[in-house]
């Protein structure tokens, strides 16, 4: 790849880490599916489990359909406070282009922030994630957040 | 057992109505609190501290706690279990800072008093001094320097500690009723541990136990264990309990998605629910009898959760009056086919800190600590099922967290 398609692509995926995250903090959760692949595999896991080869996830999701299930299932049938999230996102590298696929990786950083309380860093992570191309857009195939914190503050509610 | 209240520490008296009455105090008073690690995890009590796959070969030890207390679990170059407290017997500093891991010695960082695996002191630097300055005194026995240890119990690949030596054994201490629902997951297969989840509530530690031992809320706050038939209140159920009160089971089994007058109640039931990936809720029999979910609670720190295929052990760590910690620690069997564990991890979406299920009561129990806090003179109703403490062949009860505070009472001397 060359030097200008390198910077064009590092480009169009910070575009599209800042919609995926601008998603999630405007709570269009209804959207947050739509930056998946129908294949895709989402998870939030604990450092600890990742490091140690241990599989089980805090949230994990096998499909599109996955995705949106766990959607419907926040709006209609979950009980938690009212909170507002925000994500900052730094350090997207790229780590690898092979066989038709994007493999990057970035550091993030979810503040929340509950009724009647401060806000606090809930989250700290690394985004490890597999990007491909569908027309013109690109989407996660795979997107792996694996959390620092080893605690997680009363519940984790919404999407990372 | 009970303790006789002899100063005036105490914020009041329990309710004269007994245990359909409980008042606000105990949830955020300090002195209960501080009784409650004495009397309660420190007493003669049975704490769950690990699973004993976590600690499989000589020299492996874990970290965990028995109520607040930190502690090491460790297997000895004999292959015996230990437990002692994370504590150097000198200057009292948490030396072992490892979740898991594999050692043949502890060193404390510092001074470098080292600890074998048993906990005994077997080395003090400088303890001859150093060109005949210094050094401790003649009379200065290792042997008499040790970590603290518990006692300790395994029972079919579980690991229990307990402070107080004269303890029940531990079959003794959970029954012959708890003992059928133990084993009837823990029946002598190798365990797989899946992973770890942990987490922090901003509630009492006590307001864990009432949620597992109340399934007058499941059928009501759950909506989707309930749109999807996965405990609800109209199936064949029961609450049963060991004879003290302390440990309870909540068994019940999976029913359809329909409405019915169990749910005419429920104002936010979806039995038009359907989920568009079903993998995720594919559950498989695998345990004798017709029960689908066992929830155990075990006096003082223990949930066990056999929810379809999802089973955990939820150990609850005290972290003053109004926090705890919940570490939860999901497993399988050591044969499961990988289709089963795949189906494990699905399930356990339902679990833990972003659980479509649990989720719900992390956010109720810090509620409930936000409602309890400000008003310690207050005092909760607990009349559902009756004021009684017996066993029920039903949901709607709440009968098991009256038993609860029976024994509660009978040992914080209340």
């Amino acid at each position: 790849m060359t030097g200008a398609a390198r910077f064009e692509l590092k480009l169009e995926l910070q575009e599209l880490y800042d919609a995926y995250v601008t998603c999630l903090d405007d709570n269009d959760l209804e959207s947050w599916p739509d930056f998946f692949t129908d294949d895709c595999f989402y998870q939030i896991i604990p450092r600890e489990n990742w490091d140690n080869g241990l599989p089980l996830a805090t949230l994990r999701c096998e499909s599109k359909a996955m995705l949106r299930d766990r959607v419907v299932s926040l709006r209609e049938t979950s009980l938690y406070a009212p909170r507002y999230t925000r994500h900052l996102v730094s350090a997207l590298r790229i780590t690898g282009t092979d066989d038709g696929v994007i493999r990057t990786q970035a550091n993030y950083c979810v503040l929340e922030t509950v009724v009647d309380e401060a806000t606090k860093v809930f989250n700290a992570g690394r985004y490890l994630d597999v990007v491909v191309r569908e027309g013109e857009r690109l989407r996660f195939k795979e997107k792996h957040c694996v959390f620092d914190s080893v605690i997680v503050p009363t519940s984790l509610v919404y999407p990372i | 057992m009970a303790v006789t209240r002899t100063d005036n520490l105490l914020p009041g008296d329990w309710p004269e109505e007994g245990v359909s009455r409980v008042p606000f105090w105990i949830y955020s008073d300090p002195e209960i609190y501080r009784r409650e690690q004495e009397l309660i995890f420190g007493g003669k009590s049975w704490n769950y501290v690990a699973l004993t796959v976590e600690v499989p070969e000589p020299g492996d030890f874990k970290r965990s706690f028995a109520g607040d207390k930190p502690v090491v679990v460790t297997r000895d170059l004999d292959g015996g279990l230990n437990v002692f407290v994370n504590r150097c017997a000198h200057r009292g500093v948490q030396f072992c800072r490892r979740q898991l891991g594999n050692t043949r010695e502890f060193i404390c960082p510092y001074h470098q008093w080292t600890y074998d695996l048993q906990g005994e002191l077997i080395g003090v630097p400088f303890r001859r001094g150093v060109k005949k300055q210094g050094g401790m005194p003649a009379d200065f026995e290792l042997k008499d320097h040790g970590l603290q240890r518990l006692s300790v119990a395994e029972r079919h690949g579980v690991i229990f500690a307990s402070f107080d030596p004269e303890v029940a054994p531990l079959e003794a201490y959970l029954g012959a009723t708890m003992i059928e629902y133990f084993d009837r997951v823990f029946d002598g297969r190798a365990l797989r541990v899946l992973g770890y989840s942990r987490q922090h509530i901003p509630s009492n530690w006590k307001l864990m136990f009432e949620n597992i031992k109340d399934p007058y809320h499941a059928s009501l706050l759950h909506v989707f264990l309930v749109s999807f038939g996965l405990f609800r209140a109209d199936q064949p159920s029961a609450v049963k309990m060991d004879q003290t009160g302390r440990h309870a089971c909540l068994i019940s089994r999976r029913g359809e998605q329909k409405t019915s007058a169990a749910t005419a109640d429920m104002r936010n039931l979806r039995t038009d629910f359907t989920l568009e990936d079903p993998r995720l809720l594919d559950p498989v029999r695998e345990f004798p009898g017709d029960a689908t979910v066992v929830m155990q609670t075990l006096w003082p720190n223990l949930v066990i959760q056999q929810q379809s295929n999802t089973l955990a052990m939820r150990h609850i760590v005290p972290q003053g009056p109004s926090a705890f910690r919940l570490d939860w620690t999901f497993f399988g069997y050591a044969d499961d086919s990988e289709e089963m564990v795949t189906r494990r991890l699905r399930q356990a979406n339902l679990m833990g800190p972003a659980g479509l299920v649990s989720l719900d009561d992390s956010e109720i129990m810090r509620m409930s600590q936000m409602g309890t806090d400000p008003y310690p003179d207050a005092v909760g109703v607990l009349e559902m099922g009756g004021r009684d403490t017996h066993d029920e062949d039903h949901m709607v009860t709440e009968a098991a967290v009256r038993a609860f505070y029976g024994h509660y009472r009978e040992v914080m001397g209340l």
